[in-house]
């Protein structure tokens, strides 16, 4: 099962090679990964994907939490969550295909952020998978480029990651 | 105002470090010129780095204290790397530190650069790059704090050569103790999840204690003794627990394992109840995950959650530390109205001794006794020749299991060996550390001829400080362990572990490094060579013994997909 998991981390040289390290030692799959500091500067945010079984799922936070660096860190998918991938995507758009491509970045509340005489970048906003259908509608044969941030997440309501 | 260097070496005098293991180079040259302008700590100067983070660990295995360590940079950093591993997987507090290139020069690919964070991270429980001498004394309390504390292990602390230069000098001050947001240690057990234990336990019906290293670790050994006595349960240890139960008294059943004697591993498999002390279920412990003790409830009490769960699933799980937690349960058990079925406890306990009569080690020799010195009667000697009191090293391989099985360890910190990592080369320098520990103190290093090649060169390490160890070499000309599964699984086809009459004359090589030399070859006077051995107290002594390269390692579990209770007996008997 594809699990979002969110780490609170201490901003520090090394803190994000002893979290990715971790996963390729104990053979724990890492889908995507981002990670930025908070409005607290000592305190960095990990968001990362992965999938496995509840029992993998448990090993990989037990074992992020006995990381030295790490704070704190939820499943954001064993609650009520928002998560949010952004793309740029750079299109073919020449002729006729100019309008279906703008009619189609609008079905998706996507923007175009960028426009030549030939090529559109399109930047676009979601769950992955919406990323992932809007990918399929454009079709490959107009996609020059493709750039995702992966995966950040927060829960709904009153449950927060902090200190 | 004192310099990096001296900064350094005065916190590890605040630290209260009387020792460390190392060897100077380059990057670390300041802080061997702090090391020298000062009397506090002692510096001692081994042949090989690897052989410096052994002799640190087997200090801190036989004391409890943290193991200091310190190596140049590059090779002087990555031969420590084997060391730092051992100790990472036996969870032995250490404190590694390595000299650096400058830090202007890191990532230059610069003379004896190498990145010791990043080839140590996975090996370490923690480890700090610190390039402002400023943060030196917060960093050096930051990693003795973490090492010693929770699950213990390595942390390396990186320093490149500019932050210990003489030429800059900074007010000194010792922080008192630190804090970490981020590292908080689990302390005192659940208190619900204790009570559910002691139910648990006191309903058994087919009760096994399975003790392991944890324990020692935790210093928990009186209480889980006390609680053993008082419930009258059965005791087994793992490798790395043995001693943390007296290994002489009748309710210790031997290890169990792969190795583990017959009675301590059928009696695992026909539990009804196991509780799990510091132990984390390793591989060679199970045997298969899913045939591992199909009846038992599984009471695990662990420091570190992320040893919960992880190969067997508890039914109560503790975290917390072994000390603690014990202490809680006893209070309750000591306290309760209830106590442990008698008439099933004599049950267990008859068919116990039974398995025990049946094939035990401790019932009867379970080998022959004709023709070439076996293996276990070196063992045997050895442990009524020191009275069962001497510190006991092992490296790995045949002679481990022979020692583990056969030397009845009664106090804790006395056995000690590479159990995780199984790393060759552990135990002469790991004997050094332990007399280190305690100088009047017999220790015996039970080694093979291949072993002990592999850190052979710290005989001279010995020479230069005086310590006295005993060397027990169980000499079958032979990788033994590896030629054991040959013989077993590839129809006896020796590939790369005989070494065809090309080993040295140990007797000469001890007597070229200033040592004693003893051949052993003859039964009869296998004990009173031994005696000779121990009575130089002040010698280190080479006994090379020539025993029986055929000999196998029994009993042995039966893998793969075999459970507790099916084990091989001998080279033509099985359960």
């Amino acid at each position: 099962m594809r699990r979002i998991i969110s780490v609170l981390m201490e901003n520090e040289p090394g803190a994000l090679s002893r979290v990715v390290g971790l996963f390729s030692q104990r053979g724990y799959n890492i889908e995507s990964l981002t990670v930025a500091p908070t409005e607290d500067s000592t305190l960095s945010r990990l968001t990362l994907t992965t999938t496995g079984d509840d029992h993998v799922i448990e090993q990989i936070t037990k074992h992020l939490n006995r990381l030295v660096d790490v704070v704190k860190l939820v499943d954001l998918t064993e609650g009520a969550h928002i998560e949010r991938e952004l793309m740029l995507i750079k299109v073919k758009a020449a002729g006729a295909q100019r309008a279906e491509i703008k009619r189609c970045v609008d079905i998706f509340r996507g923007q175009i952020v960028d426009v030549t005489a030939t090529v559109y970048v399109i930047q676009i906003t979601g769950a992955s998978d919406k990323l992932d259908a809007f990918l399929q509608a454009v079709g490959e044969a107009a996609i020059l480029e493709v750039v995702r941030t992966g995966v950040s997440g927060i829960a709904r309501g009153e449950k927060v990651l902090s200190l | 105002m004192l310099s990096g260097g001296d900064m350094l070496v005065r916190s590890l005098q605040e630290e209260g470090v009387d020792l460390i293991f190392g060897y100077p180079g380059g990057a670390a040259l300041h802080i061997y010129d702090a090391l020298f302008r000062q009397k506090k700590v002692k510096h001692i100067l081994v042949r090989h780095e690897q052989a410096a983070t052994h002799a640190a660990d087997g200090y801190a295995r036989a004391t409890g204290k943290v193991g200091t360590v310190l190596v140049t940079s590059g090779p002087g950093a990555t031969n420590a790397i084997t060391g730092i591993a051992t100790a990472y997987m036996d969870s032995i507090p250490m404190v590694i530190i390595s000299g650096q290139v400058d830090s202007s020069k890191i990532g230059e690919d610069a003379f004896q650069e190498t990145d010791m964070v990043g080839i140590s991270r996975p090996i370490v429980k923690h480890s700090f790059l610190v390039k402002d001498p400023r943060k030196i004394p917060e960093t050096i309390k930051k990693a003795y704090y973490i090492a010693s504390t929770g699950r213990p292990g390595p942390v390396v602390v990186d320093i490149p050569k500019d932050a210990t230069a003489p030429d800059q000098t900074y007010e000194f001050e010792y922080p008192k103790k630190v804090k970490l947001r981020s590292y908080t240690p689990a302390s005192k057990g659940h208190s619900g999840q204790i009570k559910k234990a002691v139910q648990l336990l006191l309903a058994a019906k087919r009760p096994v204690i399975y003790a392991g290293g944890g324990v020692i670790l935790g210093n928990g050994s009186e209480l889980l003794t006390r609680l053993a006595k008082t419930l009258n349960y059965p005791v087994t240890n793992t490798l790395m627990g043995l001693g943390c139960y007296p290994g002489s008294d009748n309710q210790f059943l031997g290890m169990l394992g792969m190795h583990g004697t017959f009675e301590a591993n059928t009696a695992m498999h026909h539990s009804d109840v196991i509780l799990a002390v510091g132990a984390r279920f390793d591989d060679r412990v199970t045997n298969t995950p899913n045939k591992f003790c199909p009846n038992a409830k599984i009471i695990h009490i662990d420091v570190d959650p992320a040893s919960i769960s992880k190969t067997v699933t508890a039914d109560v799980p503790i975290v917390g530390s072994v000390g603690s937690v014990l202490k809680d349960m006893l209070e309750i058990i000591e306290g309760a109205d209830e106590k442990p079925d008698a008439t099933a406890l004599a049950d267990w306990w008859k068919q116990i001794n039974e398995w025990r009569e049946k094939h035990g080690i401790y019932t009867k020799n379970r080998f022959s006794t004709e023709g070439a010195i076996k293996p276990q009667e070196v063992i045997q000697a050895l442990y009524e020749v020191t009275k069962g009191d001497a510190y006991v090293t092992s490296d790995v391989g045949q002679h481990q299991m022979f020692a583990a099985q056969y030397y009845r360890f009664n106090k804790p910190r006395r056995w000690l060996n590479s159990g995780g990592l199984g790393t060759m080369g552990f135990g002469l320098p790991a004997a050094m550390g332990a007399q280190f520990a305690d100088r009047d103190a017999a220790v015996a290093c039970v080694t093979g001829e291949g072993s002990i090649q592999m850190c052979i060169q710290e005989l001279s390490t010995c020479t230069q400080y005086h310590l006295p160890v005993k060397i027990i070499c169980l000499n079958n000309q032979a990788l033994g362990m590896v030629k054991q599964w040959q013989d077993m699984q590839y129809e006896s086809r020796y590939s790369e572990s005989l070494y065809e009459d090309s080993l040295p004359d140990f007797v000469k090589l001890a007597e070229a490094y200033g040592h004693v030399g003893i051949r052993v070859t003859k039964r009869e006077e296998l004990k009173a060579k031994l005696e000779e051995c121990f009575s130089m107290k002040d010698k280190v002594v080479f006994m090379d013994i020539a025993v029986d390269p055929s000999e196998h390692v029994y009993p042995m579990l039966i893998a793969p997909n075999g459970s507790m209770r099916d084990m091989w007996l001998s080279k033509t008997e099985r359960t």
